[in-house]
């Protein structure tokens, strides 16, 4: 007989947010923007309700229904609704406010799609669309995702461990390093188009693992949530997860996966060294400049007067599996 | 129509613009209306609207001069008064949604982070306005007022600079009410001048 011994980053009824009656985005803000005077008015708000007045509802991205097994330990649970998870989004590439990935991506073409695996590796290989979802057995994940800004959520993600996918193209001994790549195509992407939307950070993104975090069991190449394919603000079609980091770390929508011997530059961190490390790893005691990383308001259903301040968690509560490979390492320097 | 009733006027629109935006705002709040992430709106729409009232306040000035419509000037303290307004409940929000009332965290938010330290004291400038701005207090404090109410150029350019340093990467919207704010100066040079090289010499 199997028995499973809980560990503590395994999530119970205290730490999952309630289901909500969500009202839509689009009803909002026409809402703010009629009632509200023009001069008061934030940009986004006035130009979404501009596009509101001129009846710029286009169609909704469609998304797939898949096959996965579940994730029996957290199933009985409640998460952060899915309303929310898909229409507050950090994605530059199509615009750098909250709801602007949302509003700005339903057009994304996600077929056909190229995932070139390739670098230190002795069977390099291209998934097209079809195999993206059929490649490896789906299984749920319930994990939580830490936002750099201090907000989090918990997600049922369904996707395949990474560590699948490298063993297939057989990393060499020249293997330290993974690098990964998002989709570079302005013309679908408004952001990587225009700099005032797209944040003024550099495209393509580019983020990167140590090899032993990539093979890690936690880290996941996601492919959907919510028992669908993943909407194009959520990264379609295909996404990593890095539970234990912060979450620009999970990288979106991604067309390239490079084994290296050495260690690739990253997107925040060419921005701005300071503030965004290498490692990322979820780590309360360490504050980003701007912002205490002590605590975190965990979105949850409720209105403004939810309180949901939580203590943050190192490695984001999933310390007991992830731990031992920052073993001797000053965590403090490798932020 | 008089000039009283134009002031009238004038100040009514002033009154249901800057409310109506506000009780909007946390009507939507209370029924969890504002997207996923109400606190962020919030904080971010009243932060937003503060600075936007403080930059007509100060183009009120130069707009009486150049039409040389001089009635206009009377609607600067109720204009101010709600940048202030709009100020207080971007800090209130601040606290009671962001911080959620730990005290130990506000404060070492304000202390620890530049930002927040540099829009705190341009709060407590303009909490200082505020308070001076009646009548009987003007007429008491004699020359002394304007020299407290000259701190109004000092406040926009500590809000534009909380503002510059809290975003995280895009920095178009900061720079353009950089902009604002240094244009709207410009049509005081010489008064700052004046007052700089007061200060120094």
């Amino acid at each position: 007989m199997l028995i499973r011994t809980p560990k503590k980053s395994y999530l119970n009824d205290s730490h999952v947010t309630d289901e909500s009656i969500y009202h839509d985005r689009r009803s909002l803000l026409k809402k703010m923007g009629f009632l509200g005077a023009g001069a008061l008015m934030s940009s986004a708000i006035s130009t979404n309700a501009t596009a509101a007045f001129f009846g710029d509802d286009e169609a909704v991205f469609e998304t797939k229904t898949l096959e996965y097994s579940k994730d029996m330990l957290n199933q009985m649970l409640v998460k952060t609704p899915e309303q929310k998870v898909i229409s507050h989004n950090n994605f530059y590439e199509f615009g750098s406010k909250k709801d602007q990935p949302a509003e700005l991506s339903q057009g994304f073409k996600v077929e056909p799609w190229q995932l070139k695996i390739s670098g230190a590796c002795d069977h390099p290989i291209t998934l097209d669309y079809d195999d993206l979802t059929k490649i490896f057995p789906l299984e749920e994940r319930i994990y939580r995702m830490r936002c750099v800004e201090a907000w989090s959520m918990v997600i049922p993600w369904i996707g395949f461990p990474l560590a699948s996918l490298l063993k297939k193209v057989v990393p060499n001994s020249k293997a330290k390093y993974v690098a990964f790549e998002t989709l570079h195509d302005p013309e679908q992407m408004p952001g990587q188009a225009n700099r005032r939307l797209g944040g003024g950070i550099q495209y393509p993104y580019v983020e990167g693992l140590r090899v032993d975090e990539a093979m890690n069991p936690l880290t996941l190449m996601s492919v959907g949530l919510y028992g669908k394919t993943l909407p194009p603000q959520n990264g379609a079609p295909i996404r990593l997860i890095v539970p234990w980091k912060y979450g620009f770390k999970s990288i979106k929508s991604i067309v390239g996966i490079k084994l290296l011997e050495h260690q690739p530059p990253t997107t925040w961190n060419k921005l701005a060294p300071s503030e965004y490390g290498f490692y990322a790893n979820v780590n309360p005691e360490h504050d980003h400049p701007r912002w205490s990383q002590a605590s975190e308001r965990r979105i949850t259903s409720g209105s403004l007067f939810t309180r949901n301040r939580i203590e943050t968690l190192p490695f984001n509560g999933y310390g007991e599996e992830v731990a031992d490979l920052y073993k001797g390492m000053d965590l403090s320097k490798h932020y | 129509m008089t000039t009283r009733a134009k002031v009238l006027l004038l100040k009514l629109i002033i009154h249901v613009g800057a409310l109506l935006p506000l009780l909007n705002l946390y009507w939507l709040a209370f029924g969890d209306e504002l997207g996923a992430d109400p606190v962020e709106a919030v904080i971010h729409f009243t932060g937003i609207g503060a600075l936007n009232l403080l930059l007509i306040t100060l183009t009120v000035t130069p707009l009486a001069k150049i039409t040389k419509q001089g009635y206009l000037l009377q609607t600067r303290r109720v204009l101010g008064l709600y940048a202030f307004t709009y100020a207080l409940f971007h800090l209130v929000n601040f606290l009671s949604f962001e911080v959620q009332f730990d005290g130990a965290l506000f404060i070492s938010e304000v202390i620890k982070r530049p930002y927040i330290t540099v829009g705190m004291v341009a709060f407590l400038f303009l909490t200082a306005l505020a308070v001076t701005s009646v009548n009987k207090l003007k007429r008491k404090m004699g020359k002394s007022w304007q020299r407290l109410h000259n701190a109004s150029y000092l406040i926009v350019l500590l809000v534009v600079v909380h503002f510059y340093w809290s975003v995280k990467s895009e920095l178009t919207s900061p720079l353009f009410y950089f902009a604002m704010a240094l244009v709207l100066l410009l049509f005081r040079y010489k008064k700052l001048k004046g007052l700089i090289s007061s200060i120094f010499v």
